[in-house]
């Protein structure tokens, strides 16, 4: 039992924010009567966290590097107008609007990246001048007005299921998307063995490893959450588009912060950026691509919310990147940055989705729930700092 | 009973950190109305003793005593150290530089009532002090409008504001230039005449420590090594040389501290020719000029000179013009002229930097043990720009193996490995990236004399297998001991070269001190 206590300890912060997300959302089932599980509102808490998520992923690496890119929540509104002019107005192809979109994102990150890396303006001062900019250049092209309906085809980024192909089953009285079934026994079977081998590995090098029982009990509680996620969203209408969208995004960037040469240099550059450039680490360049990729997530996660809302607006996106910011706090992320995981920063924001979806169920206003938002962010990042100063005496 | 004719006297002061005894068994004496010069080379122990005299180091921390006059001193911190009237001025300048002379003099101590501020009053007394070191500036100008040596001067001011008794000056005249020294100087003459203060000077100048000082005290590893007392004649030379002093600083024996090295030596592989390069804070001043050296391989050469005499700058300069403006020059390696402008390319070409400051440039603390030794060339261990993490881990623990660097596994933080441990990290990444010329920056500065002679093996490890080693360091038996070359530089020049085999520290310190 002592050894169980002093392992958890020393993984406090890895596991703290996973254990807290399914605590929280164990108590939001017994406090909404199961309402809460019901897989109409776990589809919607997907889709109201999409953007927020995606924005994450890509803000992570801002916080990497010790910055934060304040300009998003403006990206969002920038892109969501260009889209409604492109595809309301002008009535332009979806598909070739959607890439100029992307293309335009790009741009923008490339504009503040280059005052970031090559003219050294601090990231703060350089991303709250696009927030100005951009909200008010949406503002601009829109001339105040809401843009919609948008077509169809656009539409369904945010609203569609995946299609199964398997052709669907009815058991008892509920049809179940077979399809969905398929995809989420494949990936839980895919982290199973996943998992085997990085312990193999880790036992071949003689790292610490968990013991055999606490291993065991991670992974099956693992499997158990996404065995039953994949049972509620296959007797609803399947998996939504956007949740693969996020599932791509989410392993995609997890796969370059912790497998390539690009990732390590993100670290390197966040926990010491004089000893990265002296290693050889092109700084520069690294900021720069960071903050460009940061712009082009926040045109997908633009696209996301204008096809969910089905309507571009000039208040579009306001607050986002504060959420965004705080999801990569609470999943750990180190303020002085080099700390903090992709998966952490989707675990952080999916804790304050849940917060979120399950207080307003209950009925609690939106003005508390913000509230609430606050001291769950000074909560997380006061606790990670003290876990932090203490185990640095032990050391 | 108090002593009248003495003013300050530290007694049996031993001061140690883990692994270092950075004082041992001092005993240093200052006389009312004397300029008391403390003498030795980097590293002796001379800042040390003035923080623990200060107070930075609080009573507790260290053994020993210390009484001012004839009062038993327990300091707790610097506060209490200067209402006692002992007062550093620090080689970097403290002051504010968008405040003016007069708020930077009475700042902590401000001229007020009720909490509100009497401006003419600090005005007039600024004035008064200013007009003791002889400063005739408008009391209202910013610090910052002024030149380094009416900046200095407005430091020691600021000293005489606090009702100073016994000034500390660290290295006051080393960003000044002649005039402004000598008239520093005159302001510490004055006031021992004029107002009977005395003053420690920490210098390297000896030449200005001939000049001025009444006495001498030479500090050597930690251990006073004699006081010296200066007489002047009529016409005022004094009696004590700049050679008998060099003598009491470096007069120590070299151990078999040096593993010898007996590797052929090969043509040369890297030169520096005319580098010239310029202050990136100062831009038209040279940091370094006309530089030319080579290295042949297998060859260890050793750039020695004082902090500040441009050899870290040449370095940084040349490996990736990380530092300096307006780089000139060219650099061989191979008998082949060589663009090494960028880090990356530098890399590419096989140059090396293990830079002075370990924590600050060497590693990144917060990563571990495995991801410091790739990072610098972690294109070896990828394909697609994906990192093959199993070799990475053979290639990590291969080093450690090799360098007998000790620790738990390859994925501890650097942050917590000791000094010694760090450095052979830093090293670790440095011979993963191929290297064939190594330029090593101080390389044993704040490591235990274990890990030490370990280094030395690993440098003439690399030198056998061909590589061209640079080797800076401000200790110069490690220098003599470890070169098969010398370089001396001084002020940015390289001013003398010598042997390695014959050279001694007394011929390398007039060559610095003589430029």
């Amino acid at each position: 039992m002592n050894n169980l206590i002093a392992i958890l300890k020393k993984n406090v912060r890895q596991y703290m924010m996973v254990i807290a997300l399914a605590v929280a959302m164990i108590a939001f089932g017994f406090l909404t009567d199961g309402i809460f599980f019901r897989p109409v509102n776990l589809t919607n808490l997907v889709l109201q966290n999409s953007y927020v998520l995606i924005l994450a992923v890509g803000m992570l690496l801002c916080t990497l590097t010790g910055n934060v890119d304040l300009s998003v929540g403006s990206v969002v509104c920038f892109i969501g107008a260009l889209c409604g002019v492109m595809m309301v107005d002008l009535q332009w192809n979806p598909y070739v609007a959607m890439l100029v979109a992307l293309a335009v994102g790009a741009l923008i990150g490339m504009w503040q990246g280059f005052w970031i890396a090559f003219v050294n303006v601090p990231p703060f001062i350089a991303t709250l001048a696009g927030m100005l900019v951009f909200r008010g250049l949406g503002q601009v092209i829109m001339k105040g007005q809401t843009k919609a309906p948008f077509p169809r085809e656009f539409q369904v980024i945010a609203s569609g299921y995946i299609p199964d192909p398997l052709g669907g089953a009815v058991i008892g009285a509920t049809k179940v998307h077979l399809f969905t079934l398929l995809i989420g026994f494949l990936i839980v079977l895919l982290i199973i063995f996943g998992e085997i081998k990085k312990r193999n590995k880790q036992k071949h090098y003689g790292f610490d490893v968990l013991p055999t029982g606490v291993w065991l009990a991670k992974v099956i509680f693992i499997a158990a959450a996404l065995v039953a996620f994949t049972v509620v969203f296959s007797v609803y209408r399947g998996f939504p588009n956007i949740l693969v969208l996020m599932g791509i995004f989410v392993v995609g960037y997890q796969f370059v912060a912790s497998k390539t040469i690009q990732g390590r240099h993100i670290y390197a550059l966040g926990g010491n950026r004089k000893a990265a450039e002296l290693s050889g680490v092109k700084v520069k360049w690294v900021m720069f691509w960071i903050y460009t990729n940061m712009a082009v997530l926040a045109a997908v996660a633009a696209m996301v919310f204008t096809a969910r809302l089905n309507s571009a607006t000039p208040k579009a996106g306001q607050g986002f990147e504060m959420d965004a910011i705080a999801a990569c706090y609470v999943g750990g992320s180190a303020v002085s940055g080099g700390v903090g995981t992709v998966i952490g920063a989707v675990v952080g924001g999916l804790f304050i989705g849940v917060l979120n979806n399950g207080m307003s169920i209950i009925g609690i206003s939106t003005d508390w729930q913000q509230a609430i938002k606050g001291f769950v962010l000074l909560a997380a990042v006061a606790f990670d700092l003290y876990s932090k100063s203490r185990s640095s005496k032990v050391a | 009973m108090p002593d009248e004719s003495i003013l300050l006297s530290m007694k049996h002061i031993t001061k140690s950190f883990p692994g270092v005894k950075a004082l041992d068994d001092v005993n240093f004496d200052v006389k009312p109305a004397e300029i008391h010069a403390l003498v030795g080379e980097n590293g002796a122990g001379k800042s040390t003793l003035v923080k623990v005299l200060s107070g930075v180091y609080p009573h507790g921390t260290y053994e020993g005593d210390i009484l001012f006059e004839g009062k038993n001193c327990t300091f707790a911190n610097i506060n209490q150290s200067e209402r006692a009237g002992i007062v550093i001025i620090h080689q970097e300048l403290a002051l504010s530089p968008y405040l003016s002379i007069a708020e930077n003099m009475f700042i902590g101590d401000e001229r007020a009532k009720f909490n509100i501020i009497n401006w003419d009053r600090t005005r007039e007394d600024a004035m008064k002090y200013m007009h003791r070191v002889g400063l005739n500036e408008n009391p209202n100008l910013p610090v910052n409008r002024l030149g380094v040596g009416k900046q200095q001067m407005v430091e020691i001011a600021k000293a005489l504001a606090k009702h100073a008794k016994l000034l500390i000056l660290d290295e006051p005249t080393s960003a000044l230039n002649e005039k402004d020294s000598e008239h520093l100087l005159e302001i510490l003459r004055e006031l021992r005449d004029k107002s009977n203060i005395s003053s420690i000077l920490i210098s390297h100048k000896l030449n200005e420590v001939a000049a001025v000082a009444d006495s001498i005290t030479i500090l050597r590893d930690g251990k006073t090594i004699e006081t010296l007392k200066v007489e002047r004649d009529a016409g005022g030379k004094a009696s004590i040389s700049e050679e008998r002093i060099i003598k009491g600083m470096v007069g120590r024996e070299i151990t078999e501290m040096y593993p010898k090295r007996d590797n052929p030596i090969g043509d040369v592989l890297f030169e520096i020719k005319d580098w010239t390069v310029y202050n990136p804070d100062n831009p038209e001043r040279k940091k370094l000029d006309e530089v030319s050296i080579n290295v042949r391989a297998g060859e260890v050469v050793g750039l020695a000179g004082l902090v500040g005499a441009g050899r870290t700058e040449l370095a940084m300069s040349v490996f990736g013009s990380a530092y300096g403006e307006g780089i000139q020059g060219e650099t061989w390696i191979a008998g082949e002229e060589v663009d090494i402008s960028t880090i990356p390319k530098a890399i590419a070409r096989g140059v090396a930097y293990v830079p002075e400051d370990r924590k600050e440039h060497g590693l990144v603390l917060i990563q571990s043990v495995k991801e410091n030794i790739t990072v610098a060339k972690l294109q070896k261990l990828a394909r697609m720009a994906v990192i093959n993490e199993h070799e990475e881990n053979i290639v990590a623990e291969d080093f450690c193996k090799r360098l007998n660097t000790k620790t738990p596994t390859i994925l501890q933080t650097t942050g917590h490995l000791s000094g010694g441990n760090q450095q052979k990290v830093v090293l670790s990444k440095w011979l993963f990236s191929d290297p064939r010329v190594l330029i090593l920056d101080e390389p044993t500065r704040g490591i235990d004399v274990g890990a030490k002679h370990e280094i030395y093996l690993i440098i003439n490890s690399l030198a056998a297998q061909g590589m061209a080693c640079i080797l800076i360091s401000s200790e110069m038996p490690e220098i003599i001991g470890m070169s098969d070359r010398i370089y001396v530089m001084s002020e940015g020049k390289i001013t003398a070269e010598l042997p390695g085999e014959t050279a001694t520290q007394e011929e390398i310190m007039r060559n610095i001190l003589n430029n």
